[in-house]
């Protein structure tokens, strides 16, 4: 009995766990930091001032042509 | 679940949603809980996605599993990226939800909650979700093309021509409408200017730290944005109570109209990574916040709404505006239950990250379903005030007067009690000196969202910083709308005139950004102060304008669909898109007529104009009126002639494509497999 709950909050937990990890990707999707960490693995850079400001130069061109919805 | 079961549980969601919508239609003289829209709201959605979302999935468009995506095809890591569902979803939703959601509603709420939250329910179920799908499905099948290419491709070269000018007007119009909900927000409000002000270094900071500090950490720089924007709400407080210091912060709406006309030439015209950027970001976290937060204030605190499911303003005779439920009702609310501009977004970033085919319907369809129920919240914060206090809040001073005790006196003779010294408590509760005439919306929600937000956490104590809570959301939504629309518009405007003068369509030119910048800040800013010297509060007019230019948009994507339906060999399933279409085709012709020829001086603009060139006394105010009326009246005439343009040509293409006098090309692209299914879902 004791067993069949002890997996039941395993189970629990994993479950949050999952729904955690989905909701940062989601909202790292929505802020951009996907969108930074895919363009530093294509130009094969590191994370730094100067590569964030490339990311900027190219992303922010796309960007700003979205209009935002009413 | 075993069959039986399944069948046993959605009789029981449909029979829990027969109840609710019974009972929020049927009660009358008595009082119900906000939790019956709550209800209705839920089983509409599950069973309009269970069973109408996946008729229209098989059925009409055949979706197919085994049919690679633009995103898989396309793939190239920047902007084609197959992205996980739930992703997508999140991005979809935090890209169409705006501040229309949230003020229509509370503007619609004047004709009592019912006509509102049925046309909210079954427009989103029948209109909005399914534009927002197909448009989404068929953008994915055309490598991510533009609503405009599409009509272009598919109805022919003036149907480009028409989605173009209709998202330049939508684009004009909101951003004058949505400017003047501001100025209506923040006038003679120290408190909330000092706040919004704030939001600008805020922004800066983020800018800065964003790119030199923590390259890249842009959630952890909103959470610090966000934590500085509730400090200057707090500060907010203090600066509304030294006067020394509040006369600075403290503008009439002409001065306020001003100041963000500059704004929003500064931020078209700036670097993006400066201002525009990070101010989007902290919106949306903001934004994503407060949605959440308010849906989890309704279902604790469970409001009772004191609104009528009727008022006696169904008649057409409303403060808010004038004009009866049909159509007046259907153009008010837009976003809630269909707006053309999602299809913009349907056809812009989300179908580049689609994974899968059949991933489109929880996107599409199910974003706007969430969409829908903000929609519904925004609703159940304006009818949980008494009446009233709606009214006061809501009503320009040209129908109730400027003196608190006529206006008062007016509501009352209504049938919605309220006194001059209730009111001058709750403005004082909430931390202004009045609350009066305050049209626009956002300050009635304001105060909706402070009353269920102070009845969970906090009591009447923080009743003031919950309002301005609500008032800085609203407003810094709406200023990244219109910081980001008047660049975007900016675009268009350079595009098309580099066709007649190359330069000006060069994006980096600065004397062509400046130019195009001021002309575009003085489309929007003629909407603007034509609103603030509106003696009606400007919405009565601006709003309904906005909400048939942006069901424009929406009759011009159901076309495309529709055309793209038919010449699938799919017509005997048309009405899916043909229905919807020919309802907004009724309310926009209706609503547009009404704007222009109705007798009424409140409702047709022509009408108003003669009015004042009969019995006002010449002078240059009144020669502004005159010539507003008629500019909004030659704009409505265009808007009605772009819908029967566009109307008329799908429908000739739709016979001689069903006659077999022109052949069905759809201009999809070819079929590839999909690397992603599995060999049994093959």
């Amino acid at each position: 009995m004791r067993s069949e709950e002890h997996k039941a909050g395993l189970g629990i937990l994993s479950w949050l766990k999952r729904t955690g990890v989905m909701l940062l990707s989601v909202l790292r999707e929505i802020f951009d930091e996907s969108a930074y960490q895919r363009f530093l693995s294509q130009t094969e850079m590191t994370s730094s001032r100067e590569a964030y400001a490339a990311f900027c130069e190219e992303h922010d061109a796309l960007k700003v042509r979205r209009p935002r919805c009413c | 679940m075993s069959r039986p079961l399944r069948i046993v549980t959605w009789l029981g969601i449909s029979a829990a949603g027969a109840l609710a919508l019974g009972t929020i239609a049927l009660h009358r003289g008595e009082q119900i809980s906000a939790m019956w829209l709550v209800l209705a709201a839920f089983c509409t959605y599950a069973l309009g996605y269970r069973f109408y979302s996946k008729f229209v999935a098989a059925k009409v468009l055949a979706l197919d599993a085994r049919r690679a995506t633009a995103a898989e095809r396309l793939d190239n890591g920047r902007d084609f990226v197959p992205t996980n569902k739930w992703v997508v979803f999140g991005h979809h939703f935090a890209a169409i939800a705006g501040p229309g959601p949230l003020v229509g509603p509370v503007l619609a709420a004047q004709l009592g909650y019912l006509p509102g939250t049925l046309w909210i329910l079954l427009g989103a179920i029948f209109g909005g979700c399914v534009q927002d799908f197909v448009i989404l499905l068929f953008s994915i099948r055309r490598d991510g093309k533009s609503l405009t290419e599409m009509a272009r491709e598919e109805i022919g070269p003036l149907g480009g021509v028409v989605a173009y000018l209709a998202i330049v007007s939508i684009i004009v119009i909101l951003l004058g409408a949505g400017a003047l909900i501001v100025v209506n927000a923040l006038k003679s409000s120290p408190w909330g200017v000092f706040t919004i002000a704030l939001t600008i270094p805020i922004a800066l900071l983020m800018g800065f730290y964003m790119r030199r500090i923590r390259p890249g950490k842009v959630l952890e720089v909103s959470v610090l944005g966000f934590i500085l924007v509730m400090l200057a709400i707090w500060g907010g407080q203090w600066v509304s109570q030294a006067p020394a210091v509040a006369r600075w912060f403290t503008f009439s709406a002409p001065t306020l109209a001003i100041v963000i006309m500059i704004y929003g030439f500064a931020a078209s015209a700036l670097p993006v990574w400066l201002l525009l950027a990070p101010r989007d970001y902290l919106s949306t976290f903001v934004k994503l916040g407060t949605i959440g937060s308010l849906a989890l204030g309704i279902l604790v605190v469970r409001p009772t709404l004191h609104m009528p499911p009727l008022t006696r303003f169904i008649d057409g005779t409303g403060p808010v505006f004038a004009g009866s439920v049909f159509p007046f009702a259907f153009i008010t609310i837009a976003c809630g239950a269909i707006s053309g501009f999602h299809s913009l977004i349907a056809s812009g970033t989300t179908p580049k990250l689609i994974r899968r085919e059949t991933e489109s319907r929880m996107v599409g369809y199910g974003a706007m379903l969430a969409e829908s129920m903000v929609a519904i919240m925004a609703m159940i914060a304006a009818c949980v005030l008494q009446p009233g206090t709606y009214f006061a809040i809501n009503s320009p001073a040209g129908v109730v007067g400027t003196a608190p005790e006529t206006a008062a006196a007016t509501i009352s003779s209504w049938g919605f009690p309220v006194t001059a010294q209730g009111m001058h408590v709750l403005a004082q509760s909430v931390g202004e000196q009045t609350l009066y005439n305050r049209t626009g919306g956002a300050p009635a929600f304001a105060v909706g969202m402070a009353q269920i937000f102070s009845s969970s956490l906090g009591g009447q104590a923080v009743m003031a910083i919950w309002y301005h809570f609500a008032i800085m959301f609203e407003a810094l939504f709406i200023l990244t709308t219109l910081d980001a629309g008047t660049r975007v518009g900016r675009f268009m405007l350079q595009d098309a005139l580099g066709h007649i003068w190359k330069p000006i369509g060069r994006t980096s030119w600065y004397p062509s950004i400046l130019a195009s910048s001021a002309l575009m800040v003085a489309a929007w800013g003629c909407f603007l102060w034509q609103g603030v010297k509106d003696p009606l509060g400007g919405i009565n007019s601006l709003w309904p304008l906005f909400g048939i230019a942006n069901q424009l948009l929406a009759t011009v994507a159901l076309c495309v669909a529709t055309t793209i339906i038919v010449k699938m060999r799919k017509a005997r399933y048309a009405l899916v898109t043909l229905m919807p279409l020919a309802w907004l085709a009724a309310v926009t012709f209706t609503a547009s007529w009404h704007k222009l020829f109705d007798p009424n001086p409140r409702i047709g603009f022509l009408a108003h104009a003669r009015q004042l060139t009969t019995s006002a006394a010449p002078s240059r105010a009144v020669s502004q009126l005159i010539f507003n009326d008629r500019l909004d009246a030659m704009l409505t005439g265009s808007l009605m002639l772009l819908v029967a343009v566009i109307l008329a040509e799908s429908v000739v293409l739709w016979a001689r494509v069903l006659a077999g006098r022109k052949a069905a090309a759809l201009k999809e692209a070819p079929f590839v497999m999909t690397r992603f299914a599995t060999e049994e879902q093959i």
